[in-house]
């Protein structure tokens, strides 16, 4: 399995992940070599195996529907980059 | 005092040698002396100080919890409120945590004094210390040789002598490998075992924090105050702990060890496979019983697993944004170049390198092919374990296939770096619980033996590690000028 730098490119969008123009190369060998490695996989038939998840087919536990969670929003605002009136500062979405 | 073992610590801070507050001056102390083994990231020495004075006061009024007063420290993967938490990533280099984890708050409970946070590979994603943002730690053992990752800082810290325990966590080997690289004992508990609240996610799937100490007498005392169901994980096992000092000096007669055979097939190193050989032999003199068991699929488990873990953190790791909290970039021009940039400078190469792959296995048209298929080779292995512990009590096995090796020496090849971890990656996709214990030296640098246990069963690995601890000294060997 061997991708192009073309596609390495997309895949970075997709992530909304920044990379170097000059590093693009690099991930590209890196990420068709990881591929090789994981397509090792398929030499193996799994048509009748079931996709384990999660370590035990434990089911999601419930808990009763009351409110647990305090109103934190002045101490988790106080670590962000930019904050008003209690908002959070993007640079404008919408003209 | 520094070569105490917690156990002994607590009888002294019991009886009164010693208070908690010299005890912690006097580990702060070499802290620093050793600064340049890099294993801390952040100290947090006026807490400490004023925790320890509280711990002193709780022992004159002689109801203190056995580990109160005991210093040890938090790898930097759990969040601690009001302290920098930053997963060893340029990311995070500016996060106060705003609230603790649970395991945090345990030990804060049971009144160990947290002297600071540990190096760590970025994210945990890394078996050599090699991709933390500030620099990797040094293994004692030897000059400019890895601790192992992702717990290097842990591992360096314990073996060193800075600090009687640390807690760890654990994805693919991340206590395990550190603590064989470093000849201290490392568990790896049972996934859901411990909570994962507040842990910063890798691969939810797979993470499990667990104790990094000298002795596995240590190690239960550790396990004992992290272990427990938690309402904040909702992966969290709602099963007893059991009493793990209590049945760490059962006897072995009789114990049933499986050999996987392929644990010992033509890439191990052979000074490695007769460390091994010498470990289980004292083993049979115990009475245990050899029993050679087979895992056909554990080859493919450094496939499924860099599809399943890369893709749980591609996932994990949107939260870095650069709007809540963590690194974001100088002037974005509009919100995509917002996320672009700042998680562009944010990530280290390791860290993208996974995230890249991960995207690209759950993405359209590929997530059949590669994360399901991952997930189905998942079972197999798992079923393999399973198959094993119809007729053995537990497995063993090498941690690495050598011993620790050179800064610098795997890094330009990711690959061989991932296929180092092959006899530790399996139990993490089984989630099962797993230690290492010092078994020796290959030229002067320690050697980890794996003992693999069934599900939930820690208290067995703990006393087949403290039996061995009992007829042998490895544990006890301390790195030259840290003596």
């Amino acid at each position: 399995m061997s991708l192009t730098t073309d596609d390495v490119n997309k895949i970075a969008y997709l992530a909304r992940l920044g990379i170097n123009t000059q590093d693009t190369e690099s991930y590209t060998t890196d990420l068709s070599n990881m591929l090789n490695l994981v397509a090792q996989m398929s030499s193996i038939d799994t048509d009748n195996v079931a996709p384990m998840a999660h370590p035990f087919d434990q089911i999601q536990a419930l808990r009763p529907d009351v409110i647990t969670e305090s109103n934190q929003r002045d101490a988790f605002q106080s670590i962000a980059p930019q904050v008003e009136e209690g908002l959070y500062l993007v640079p404008k979405v919408l003209d | 005092m520094h070569t105490k073992t917690i156990k002994e610590l607590s009888l002294g801070l019991q009886s009164g040698d010693y208070s908690s507050e010299e005890l912690t001056l006097s580990y702060l102390k070499r802290i620093k002396q050793h600064e340049h083994l890099n294993s801390f990231i952040s100290l947090t020495e006026d807490r400490a100080i004023a925790a320890s004075k509280q711990a002193d006061a709780m022992l004159a009024a002689g109801n203190a919890p056995l580990l109160t007063g005991i210093p040890m420290a938090h790898k930097d993967i759990f969040c601690t409120q009001g302290v920098k938490t930053s997963c060893g990533s340029k990311m995070l280099d500016n996060f106060i945590a705003p609230y603790n984890a649970t395991v945090v708050d345990k030990f804060n409970q049971a009144g160990m004094i947290s002297l600071g946070k540990l190096n760590m590979d970025e994210f945990a994603m890394g078996s050599s210390n090699e991709t933390s943002f500030y620099g990797a730690a040094q293994n004692p053992w030897a000059n400019n040789t890895v601790p192992g990752g992702s717990s290097g800082g842990s591992a360096a810290a314990v073996a060193a002598r800075l600090i009687p325990g640390a807690t760890g966590t654990d994805t693919g080997g991340s206590i395990r490998q550190p603590a064989a690289f470093c000849g201290i004992t490392g568990l790896k508990p049972t996934y859901g075992r411990v909570s994962r609240y507040g842990m910063i996610a890798y691969a939810s799937s797979l993470d499990q924090g667990g104790p990094m100490t000298q002795t596995a007498e240590d190690a239960a005392l550790m396990l004992q105050a992290m272990a427990g169901f938690d309402t904040k994980d909702s992966t969290s096992a709602e099963q007893a702990v059991p009493d793990y000092s209590a049945t760490l000096n059962n006897s072995l007669k009789g114990l049933k060890i499986g050999l996987p055979k392929e644990f010992f097939d033509e890439s191990l190193n052979s000074d490695m496979a007769a460390a091994i050989e010498t470990a289980i032999n004292e083993y049979k003199k115990m009475g245990a019983e050899i029993v050679d068991v087979s895992m056909p699929n554990l080859k493919l488990a450094i496939p499924a697993y860099y599809v399943i873990a890369p893709a749980e953190c591609s996932a994990n790791l949107q939260r870095m944004d650069g709007v809540r909290f963590g690194h974001r970039c100088d002037n974005p021009e509009d919100l995509n170049d917002l996320y672009i940039r700042s998680r562009g400078e944010g990530f280290g190469t390791e860290v993208k390198r996974r995230i890249l792959v991960g995207t690209y296995a759950l993405s359209a048209g590929y997530y059949d092919a590669y994360y399901i298929k991952a997930q189905k080779i998942r079972r197999l292995i798992t079923e393999d374990f399973t198959k094993a512990f119809e007729s053995v009590d537990v497995i063993m096995g090498p941690v690495t296939p050598s011993p620790a090796f050179g800064i610098g020496e795997k890094t330009a090849d990711p690959i061989q770096m991932y296929l180092a971890d092959i006899y530790t990656i399996a139990v993490n996709l089984a989630g099962l619980p797993a230690m290492s214990v010092p078994a020796g030296f290959i030229d002067n640098k320690p050697v980890g033996l794996q003992i693999i246990g069934n599900y939930f069963d820690e208290a067995k690995l703990l006393n087949v590690a403290h039996q061995y601890q009992q007829v042998t000294n490895w544990h006890q060997q301390t790195p030259k000028g840290f003596e």
